[in-house]
């Protein structure tokens, strides 16, 4: 359970830095945030959804199921877009209103 | 040895955490007395910190149409085996109506019928949507005009002056070589309940996928503790029933689609057990104990329509669960979904365990006040109730600030010293033994797990496991004094752990005391198996002079002479 940071598109504004609720995430001598302990984080997302250029991934450890799938979100206003890639199928996206609840 | 730079800030009001609680204390105060000078301490960042980081997706304690404040308080009562206080329900329930309607104000939004009324889900809940309830609270605390909010700064303990009464705070920075002492006229700890005492359900790389956040850490208990506030139910632990692996709630597919608890056996088992929380994690804990598991709900069915439901709502409080669905390829429209206890937490607001606490939220120690998680006496708070909380610990403390004296900045200085100067001795490299704080957390997980009752032992135990676990935690404790950090970061995690460790000792020395097994679910104590109703009291405890001395209450709040 955790992120990985894609480096290339990394900016270094540590939106995700200043969010994380574990504190785990800090700027790398190279100017690119990074996960200090992949193993201490809760999996709650925050960072990703801090993230405005797509930068933060996040899977399963393998020990919880992981099989190589990703997930990332894009948020545009009350809509957020949710792109999973799976290693042998094609992208899956879900879309969530922020305006809609949950019926369940 | 580094020098930290000193911060001194003197306020009002100090509130210790900003979570549920502490949010809902902050947007209290400013409302009602507007110049009066709030800080919010926060050890990380109040927009995602606590509970509500990855959002909820129903409010858990509303009083729906047609039921009464006083049906809560019997709920409550046989949910938690008769162990309550009546005044600390009352008084959080009859406010939950009305903090529902002001979330509404502050923008959450909530699932409603065609003449614009809240849809019920079964008694209590309502349906949402809050992923960003917590940022919601956040933007209301950011509107106080007095209220400062100090991220990223860890409190790790109270200021205590002559007379006995709280008058500051001292923590550190999580980022910088800086020290801050606070001195306030009252402090509101509202820092959550405690995970990672026990070995949790994984252990590996994914250790901190766990039901409760795995960064509240029992600091408001053990700087409680320390200081001797009188402690109530710690020995109520709590076991969620959870999704297996992600640890996601169940009670999405359980009330929201209808799923029932299916052993291996095809057998829907949950009517043998019983309907409250501690039975039903009881239920799947014996069926696997007795070889009927895995169990499962039985999901297996619903339309793809609910599933594409079920992803979207997951993905709005455990994303992890939408993840696994999506990348395993078993759908729970094709598969039930497997289900699993998790290991033992101390919390407040599902259980009883926390400070001992008056009607108004007055810990015993004066100028002291505790609402939400780390508050005892008043299980099921779920959101609304440790926001009423807090704001019923801001109209105490705004009822008793008069009577307080202003604690000269000089004295502050003073009692914070010792607790400053300890981060420094620890911030020293050159005397490191070679500990490391995980080795050390995962030396405390297992001795909780193998001998106070965790996943492996079935969550049982006896005396002679808790004297087994006192004993080696006890070590433990020893060796955590000799770690060292390397900079603040690893300060943080040695303060963790040893908050952790004060937590785990005061509550072997309560599971000790209650000779009984009330709450199967959350324990079974194998040498007393039953329910004895000599215990239909509250266990209470107080450190003095390094010792945990024990204190039974009647349920009224009575001191009980005690009985050897």
């Amino acid at each position: 359970m955790s992120v990985r940071i894609e480096k290339d598109r990394c900016v270094g504004c540590a939106a995700c830095v200043e969010v994380c609720p574990g504190n785990l995430l800090k700027i790398a001598p190279d100017g690119r945030a990074f996960v200090k302990r992949p193993e201490d984080c809760w999996g709650c997302a925050s960072c990703l959804k801090a993230c405005r250029f797509g930068a933060i991934f996040y899977f399963l450890g393998a020990d919880v199921g992981g099989r190589g799938a990703t997930m990332r979100v894009e948020i545009d206003g009350e809509i957020s877009q949710w792109i999973f890639n799976t290693p042998d199928s094609p992208p899956k996206r879900i879309v969530v209103d922020a305006q809609s609840a949950n019926k369940y | 040895m580094k020098a930290l730079k000193r911060k001194y800030i003197e306020t009002d009001v100090l509130i210790i955490g900003g979570g549920t609680a502490g949010c809902g204390a902050a947007i209290a105060l400013a409302r009602r007395a507007p110049r009066l000078r709030v800080v919010a301490l926060e050890k990380a960042n109040l927009r995602r910190s606590g509970c509500l980081a990855a959002g909820v997706n129903a409010l858990n304690a509303h009083i729906n149409p047609g039921r009464t404040v006083q049906d809560y308080l019997e709920y409550v009562r046989r949910d938690a085996e008769k162990i309550v206080r009546d005044d600390l329900i009352l008084s959080m329930a009859e406010r939950f109506n009305a903090i529902t309607e002001e979330l509404e104000r502050m923008g959450l939004v909530f699932l409603k019928d065609d003449e614009g009324r809240y849809v019920a889900r079964g008694k209590r809940n309502l349906k949402i949507n809050g992923e960003n309830i917590k940022t919601i609270l956040e933007n209301e605390v950011r509107k106080g005009p007095s209220t400062v909010v100090l991220n990223h700064v860890n409190a790790t303990d109270l200021l205590k002056d002559k007379s006995g009464a709280i008058v500051g705070a001292v923590g550190f920075s999580v980022n910088f070589e800086e020290a801050f002492i606070v001195s306030a006229k009252a402090v509101l700890v509202a820092t959550g309940g405690a995970a990672g005492l026990y070995r949790p359900n994984n252990p590996g790389f994914s250790r901190h996928k766990m039901w409760y956040s795995p960064f509240n850490t029992g600091a408001g208990y053990a700087m409680g503790i320390r200081a001797g506030a009188e402690m109530t139910s710690l020995e109520m632990r709590f076991v969620a029933q959870r999704i297996k692996d992600t640890i996601a709630p169940t009670g999405t597919i359980a009330l929201g689609v209808g799923a029932k608890e299916i052993n291996s056996q095809g057998e829907f088992y949950a009517s043998k057990y019983g309907l409250s929380t501690n039975a039903r994690a009881y239920g799947a804990a014996n069926e696997n104990y007795e070889g009927r598991g895995p169990c499962r709900l039985k999901t297996t069915g619903i339309s793809h329509e609910t599933e594409e439901d079920l992803y979207r709502a997951y993905l709005n409080m455990a994303p992890a669960q939408t993840l696994k669905w999506i990348e395993s390829n078993e759908p729970p429209s094709k598969s039930d979904v497997e289900i699993e206890g998790t290991e033992p937490y101390i919390v407040g607001g599902h259980t009883g365990s926390g400070y001992w606490i008056d009607a108004g939220r007055r810990t015993t120690l004066k100028g002291l006040y505790a609402a939400g998680d780390v508050a005892g006496g008043a299980p099921k708070k779920f959101v609304t109730g440790a926001l009423a909380e807090g704001q019923i610990a801001a109209e105490s403390i705004l009822a008793d600030l008069n009577d307080i004296d202003d604690a000269s900045s000089d004295t502050i200085e003073r009692l914070a010293e010792p607790f400053v100067d300890s981060y420094e001795r620890k911030l020293n490299r050159d005397e490191s033994k070679w500990l490391f704080p995980l080795e050390l957390e995962e030396a405390m997980q297992k001795i909780m797990d193998n001998y106070a009752g965790g996943i492996s032992a079935s969550y049982r135990y006896n005396e002679a496991r808790l004297d087994v676990a006192e004993e080696r935690i006890r070590v433990v404790e020893r060796l955590v004094k000799s770690l060292r950090a390397y900079d603040m970061d690893d300060l943080l995690q040695v303060y963790e752990l040893t908050d952790r460790l004060t937590v785990c000792r005061a509550l072997i020395a309560h599971l000790r005391e209650r000779r009984e097994t009330r709450w199967p679910g959350f324990g079974v104590r194998s040498d007393y198996p039953n329910v004895d109703e000599k215990f239909e009291l509250f266990v209470n405890s107080r450190l003095v002079d390094g010792k945990i001395q024990m204190i039974r209450r009647e349920l009224t709040g009575k001191e009980t002479v005690r009985e050897r």
